[in-house]
């Protein structure tokens, strides 16, 4: 199980990393394996507000529909648009090629609460 | 895979005369519109009749049918099919009835399904059905779609509607289909419906709430008058998933339990045929305030005898081209009349015994995912297996078809992990029920000596394990010419 340190997490299995192009989300390598193969991706649009917490889309697998929520507050700059025609790249690499979308973080700064690496390898022990 | 469609099989030449001709001559080519004549023949299969007899029942024998075997899919209740409804469906005096016939159709059939439509009142302790549904899905939406109907009619429009997080997909499918937002409320430890949650989720926003009980994991809703008095105290409706109806069915009534609006599945608990021997039929009840809305045409009495009603100002419109699954209906009333009160009775009695008995000796080796009584149907839990010896939910299943069993309904409800839902009904005899246990009992001694037998199953079965993914991303479920070759999609 790949939990790459230099990233945060939420309790919703969502990775988050800053940079100054805004912030990148994805699903962790515990989510995508619980998930098992996605076929389906529903990007959402562009220029969307999101509060942290909501609902940014749903990934379709053979098993289940799963969302993808906010970590932060802001607006969808950016959409993994490759995710369209191959979803499974979320599946193959979770924290690259198989990002999900990019956030512009508004003035508010609000995220959701985020862990450490450490930290959100502990919830994946203990759920059980 | 080996099977070859019919397309690859015959030889240029061959005819049959297994497709009667018409009795009456086709048009003449000159009468029909240019752009609809064919340039060449179809490229029709060309066999002789034994080789198509050969074909199909070749394609028969690879189905697993109720009538072959033990098929405990939970929420399915698929209950032996009495013979006499097939018998009585197939009289030409039904059969052959024609809904556009000058008088308003034939007064058998009509009185069919007015007395099919008072015994479904009666047995749901409601005032009006529709027949109309085509199956469950439809009954949800029509059931939604007079939701919508009252409130709108009262100047009232709501967009909310409330799920529990247990529901079948369907239900928070229709609701959004029906124009509503919805709202999912979180099941109790208990695995019952959250009172606290739910008296946070209502407001005068609420349209209602949809509700199966017992609900998708063979647990009584105890609550259910107080469900009701929270809803209906806020404004809303209370929706009722007939789904488990074989639980409750001759014992307790949805109309008694508050419930305003309910579809029952024929196909379900009134022993109709499932899926390719359907279609469904999925009527819906209403206490007398949602009458009005009901779907047209209805089957009234009057002087002059049985007609469908059509004129009615306030209904939401027609659910299907004609009058739904009418010999459907037919097979549920010779269903209620072969059984009658006491019979039905006997139904939900007996079908909570053999689930009770599948569960109490399957538990010494799966977890259920809830102790106690359950009523027609329960969940088992394979997590144990998953975590401590790599088997999952899905290789027990698989396994079950070598072993001559239908497997149980996998992974749901969402609320259990490697969930096995369970529901005999109560058609089956002791030996089939002792012969399940013993199956399952041995495949879990399998999970712990050779995991492996489990994992590559079924190894006995026409296919073996299909390639779910490519059936997602490549579907392709038309033959074309160029098609023939590995697999065909």
């Amino acid at each position: 199980m790949n939990i790459r340190d230099d990233l945060k997490y939420t309790s919703t299995h969502e990775w988050l990393k800053q940079g100054a192009d805004g912030a990148t989300v994805g699903i962790s390598d515990f989510a995508q394996s619980e998930l098992t193969d996605i076929v389906f991706v529903e990007l959402p649009e562009i220029g969307r507000q999101l509060d942290p917490g909501e609902e940014i889309c749903a990934l379709e697998s053979v098993k289940a529909v799963a969302y993808v929520y906010a970590p932060v507050a802001g607006a969808i700059a950016a959409v993994n648009e490759k995710l369209r025609k191959q979803p499974e790249l979320i599946n193959q690499d979770p924290y690259g090629d198989g990002w999900i979308v990019r956030i512009t973080p508004d003035e508010s700064g609000k995220t959701a609460d985020l862990l450490e690496a450490a930290a959100y390898k502990q919830t994946l022990e203990t759920a059980g | 895979m080996s099977a070859k469609t019919i397309f690859e099989k015959g030889r240029a030449g061959r005819r049959t005369e297994y497709v009667t001709p018409p009795s009456a001559p086709p048009p003449a080519l000159s009468q029909l519109p240019a752009s609809a004549l064919r340039a060449k023949p179809p490229a029709l299969p060309e066999l002789t009749e034994g080789e198509v007899v050969r074909h199909y029942t070749g394609l028969s024998r690879k189905n697993w049918a109720v009538d072959v075997g033990f098929y405990p899919l939970g929420s399915c209740t698929m209950k032996y099919n009495a013979r006499l409804a097939e018998q009585v469906a197939a009289w030409p005096e039904f059969f052959a009835a024609h809904p556009l016939r000058p008088g308003g159709g034939a007064q058998g059939l009509l009185r069919v399904m007015y007395e099919t439509e008072r015994m479904l009142s009666q047995l749901c302790g409601l005032s009006r059905f529709t027949l109309q549904p085509a199956a469950g899905a439809q009954g949800e939406l029509c059931g939604m779609l007079l939701v919508a109907a009252y409130h709108a009619d009262r100047g009232d429009p709501r967009k909310t509607v409330i799920v529990p997080d247990s529901a079948h997909g369907t239900n928070p499918a229709t609701a959004a289909l029906a124009g509503f937002k919805v709202l999912t409320c979180p099941s109790s430890e208990q695995g019952t419906v959250d009172l606290d949650a739910l008296r946070k989720l209502v407001s005068d926003d609420l349209a209602g709430i949809m509700l199966t009980n017992p609900n998708t994991l063979g647990l009584f809703e105890r609550d259910i008058q107080e469900v009701c008095r929270i809803v209906h105290d806020a404004g809303g409706l209370v929706y009722y998933d007939g789904a488990n109806f074989n639980a409750l069915v001759g014992r307790f009534r949805p109309g008694d339990m508050g419930f305003d609006v309910v579809h029952l599945n024929l196909h379900k608990t009134f022993g109709t045929p499932h899926g390719g021997g359907g279609p469904g039929a999925g009527p819906v009840g209403v206490v007398e305030k949602l009458e009005p809305y009901l779907p047209v045409p209805l089957v009234t009495e009057g002087p002059e005898g049985f007609r469908f009603e059509e004129e009615r100002p306030k209904t939401i419109g027609r659910m299907n081209a004609f009058a739904g699954s009418v010999l459907i209906a037919l097979r549920a009333y010779v269903y209620m009349r072969l059984l009658g009160t006491a019979g039905l009775r006997d139904v939900s009695g007996s079908a909570v015994l053999a689930a009770n008995y599948l569960k109490e000796r399957l538990s010494t080796v799966y977890q259920p995912s809830h102790p106690g009584r359950c009523m027609h149907e329960f969940v088992l839990s394979a997590e144990r297996q998953k975590d401590e010896l790599g088997v999952r939910a899905l290789d027990i299943a698989k396994r079950l078809i070598d072993l001559g069993f239908h497997p149980p309904t996998m992974y749901f409800p969402l609320t259990v992990p490697e969930a096995l839902m369970i529901e005999p009904t109560e058609t089956e005899s002791i030996e089939t029920l002792d012969a399940f246990i013993d199956a399952m009992l041995q495949i879990e001694r399998e999970a712990r000596e050779s995991p492996d037998l489990l994992h590559d199953a079924p190894h006995h079965a026409p296919v073996g394990r299909l390639d779910e993914v490519a059936a997602v991303k490549n579907l392709n479920v038309r033959w074309t010419p160029d098609s023939t070759g590995e697999g065909a999609g």
